[in-house]
């Protein structure tokens, strides 16, 4: 007797757990006319929730040393390199070549652990000493911004979407992601990696569905403290720009497409979701200058 | 009052309790409705600070708080009243003066109620003569444990008549320390038939407070009592209820096993904290339509 398979449910990913979409409604992914799953199309509802996990989670996440979050991004590697197949089979059947897909899960997993390298040290990039004519020491330190709404790139279903989830987690925030919405197997067996791989609850959560559907409170929801919109898309960008002054969010633009060059492996990524704070802090004069620092 | 026995109070169904409250949790409310509900949940609010660390200051702020839930909101109410220590109903009578908002003060060795009577009377009366509307007392756990019903109804009547006739007495039977469904019933019905103005679910000390299930067998001994006697008595549900749509659950609950009557905040309140703001920010979007966060919102 032949044995019956058993096919994955993709459902999506909130505050640690996997939950189907409260709205109920699901959409079909396709690969040349063939139905390969069914997704579930996210309402604003589950976006709301989804705020909600990643703003609990956010102050601890931030509060982590530095050198524990280098590590635990690089436990995700270490998970996903064990879940390789997995996912060089997901991106086949998505209609990569498996020349092509093996490529971008080693470039994701190196990608990783190249910004895990990242997280104690960046900060000594973008901090600085200013000099000021007083009796203060005066310091800039970067800080991370809080709650990130991400759309994720549509044509880079694995790469793209780690590239900037790492950058954004790498420097103490939380985010959103609205996966890719026709390559978005990769992007929920993603996060089962990132469930299993010491990442709290709520720090990353990734939603599937429809862009457009999303882009209003992704854009407006006054809880989110940065947004990214990975595409060309004209209008979206000015919808993304525009409402982001609702609540003075920060709004940034990246590419869709290819995410394999080298200059998507930079630490002015992580610096892009950091607040830069400074301190004015009262000390007796220094130096025989009587100028301080 | 006829003869009451509180060793044979009537029992509770606990499956059935469990059903109803599934059914009443897959209800949702929305729109006009839901507005209406927000705007009542706010004006039963207790907005409460018990902390060891509370300062004057703090205490001012949430008397301001009370009145000024959010400005640039037309039409909001002001809570139902302030919930404080013995220790601070003089300041807060004194800054919540010319407004509706009643203060309430907890007393009789809140939270434990571990102390002697004189201490609980003390207590009581130094509330009541600072000027506190409303007083919360703690019931003896230990001694209701232990059997002894008359002591608990004893020291019940007794710090009613130190509040006197116009301060009114709620009473705390702290339901997470009591146990099952049962003995909240029997505690429930001790309290109102020694003389309780409301019931009340928890210090907010100790986990688990309110829930729905032990609050719908609250307010169905209320009910039994108003049937029996004509009184009503009051339910305030106090500690982890912090969201919006919990509460309008609870507004729901009570409708369902009390009737209308039992909606304004004379008879039903909220002990809570964090709860004014969720609710706040629902008003706010159903307003703007956009999603609010807490940093536009004051924290007290």
């Amino acid at each position: 007797m032949s044995r019956i398979e058993i096919l994955k449910t993709y459902k999506i990913y909130i505050g640690g757990n996997f939950p189907r979409t409260e709205s109920g409604r699901f959409y079909q992914l396709k690969n040349k006319d063939k139905a390969i799953a069914n997704m579930c199309l996210s309402s604003v509802k589950d976006f709301r929730n989804a705020v909600v996990a990643a703003r609990s989670a956010q102050g601890s996440w931030a509060g982590k040393t530095a050198y524990n979050r280098s590590q635990i991004l690089y436990r995700i590697a270490e998970v996903l390199e064990g879940r390789r197949a997995q996912f060089i089979a997901e991106l086949e059947l998505m209609g990569s070549t498996k020349v092509n897909a093996t490529k971008e899960v080693d470039l994701s997993i190196d990608r990783l652990i190249y910004y895990a390298g990242w997280c104690d040290k960046y900060t000594q990039m973008y901090s600085t000493v200013n000099p000021v004519s007083g009796s203060y020491f005066n310091f800039s330190v970067p800080e991370p911004m809080g709650v990130v709404a991400v759309f994720a790139p549509q044509k880079s279903a694995l790469l793209g979407l780690i590239t900037q989830i790492a950058t954004i987690i790498a420097g103490g925030n939380t985010c959103v992601v609205l996966a890719s919405e026709q390559l978005a197997l990769c992007a929920v067996t993603f996060a089962e990696v990132l469930a299993t791989s010491d990442v709290p609850g709520g720090v990353v959560n990734i939603l599937t569905g429809k862009q457009t559907e999303l882009l209003a409170q992704f854009s407006l929801h006054k809880d989110v403290n940065a947004i990214l919109y990975c595409g060309t898309d004209e209008e979206v960008k000015k919808t993304v720009r525009f409402n982001a002054i609702e609540n003075f969010k920060r709004a940034f633009i990246r590419e869709d497409g290819n995410y394999f060059d080298e200059k998507h492996e930079t630490p002015y990524y992580i610096f892009d979701f950091q607040e830069t704070k400074t301190t004015w802090h009262p000390i007796e004069v220094i130096g025989g200058s009587g100028s301080g620092y | 009052m006829k003869n009451y026995n509180f060793s044979d109070t009537p029992r509770v169904d606990q499956v059935g309790i469990g059903d109803r409250i599934n059914r009443i949790t897959a209800r949702s409310i929305k729109h006009d409705a839901k507005m209406q509900g927000l705007f009542m949940a706010l004006n039963m609010i207790d907005l409460t600070t018990l902390e060891g660390a509370d300062t004057e200051d703090k205490v001012r702020q949430l008397c301001y708080k009370a009145h000024h839930l959010a400005d640039d909101i037309e039409g909001l109410p002001t809570t139902a009243a302030v919930c404080v220590y013995p220790n601070f109903v003089k300041l807060a009578v004194n800054e919540l003066k010319g407004t509706n908002v009643k203060v309430a003060s907890v007393a009789t060795a809140f939270p434990s109620g571990q102390s002697s009577a004189e201490i609980k009377l003390l207590d009581t009366k130094i509330a009541v003569d600072n000027g506190a509307h409303e007083v919360d007392m703690v019931i003896s756990r230990g001694k209701f444990h232990s059997g002894e019903y008359n002591f608990v109804f004893d020291e019940i009547a007794m710090i009613k008549e130190a509040c006197g006739k116009d301060v009114r007495l709620k009473v705390i039977l702290e339901t997470g320390e009591i146990g099952t469904l049962d003995k909240v019933r029997q505690a429930s019905d001790i309290a109102m038939y020694a003389g309780a103005d409301f019931i009340k679910t928890s210090t907010g000390k100790i986990k688990p407070a309110a829930t729905l299930p032990v609050t719908l067998v609250m307010l169905e001994a209320i009910r039994d009592y108003y049937y029996e006697t004509g009184i009503m008595i009051g339910m305030k549900p106090a500690g982890g209820i912090s969201s919006a749509k919990l509460a309008l659950q609870y507004l729901l609950m009570v409708k369902e096993t009390l009737g209308g009557k039992w909606l304004t905040n004379e008879y039903f309140r909220f002990g809570a904290s964090s709860l004014a703001n969720d609710v706040l920010m629902q008003i706010a979007k159903q307003k703007s339509g956009i999603y609010q966060s807490n940093d536009y919102f004051s924290k007290v």
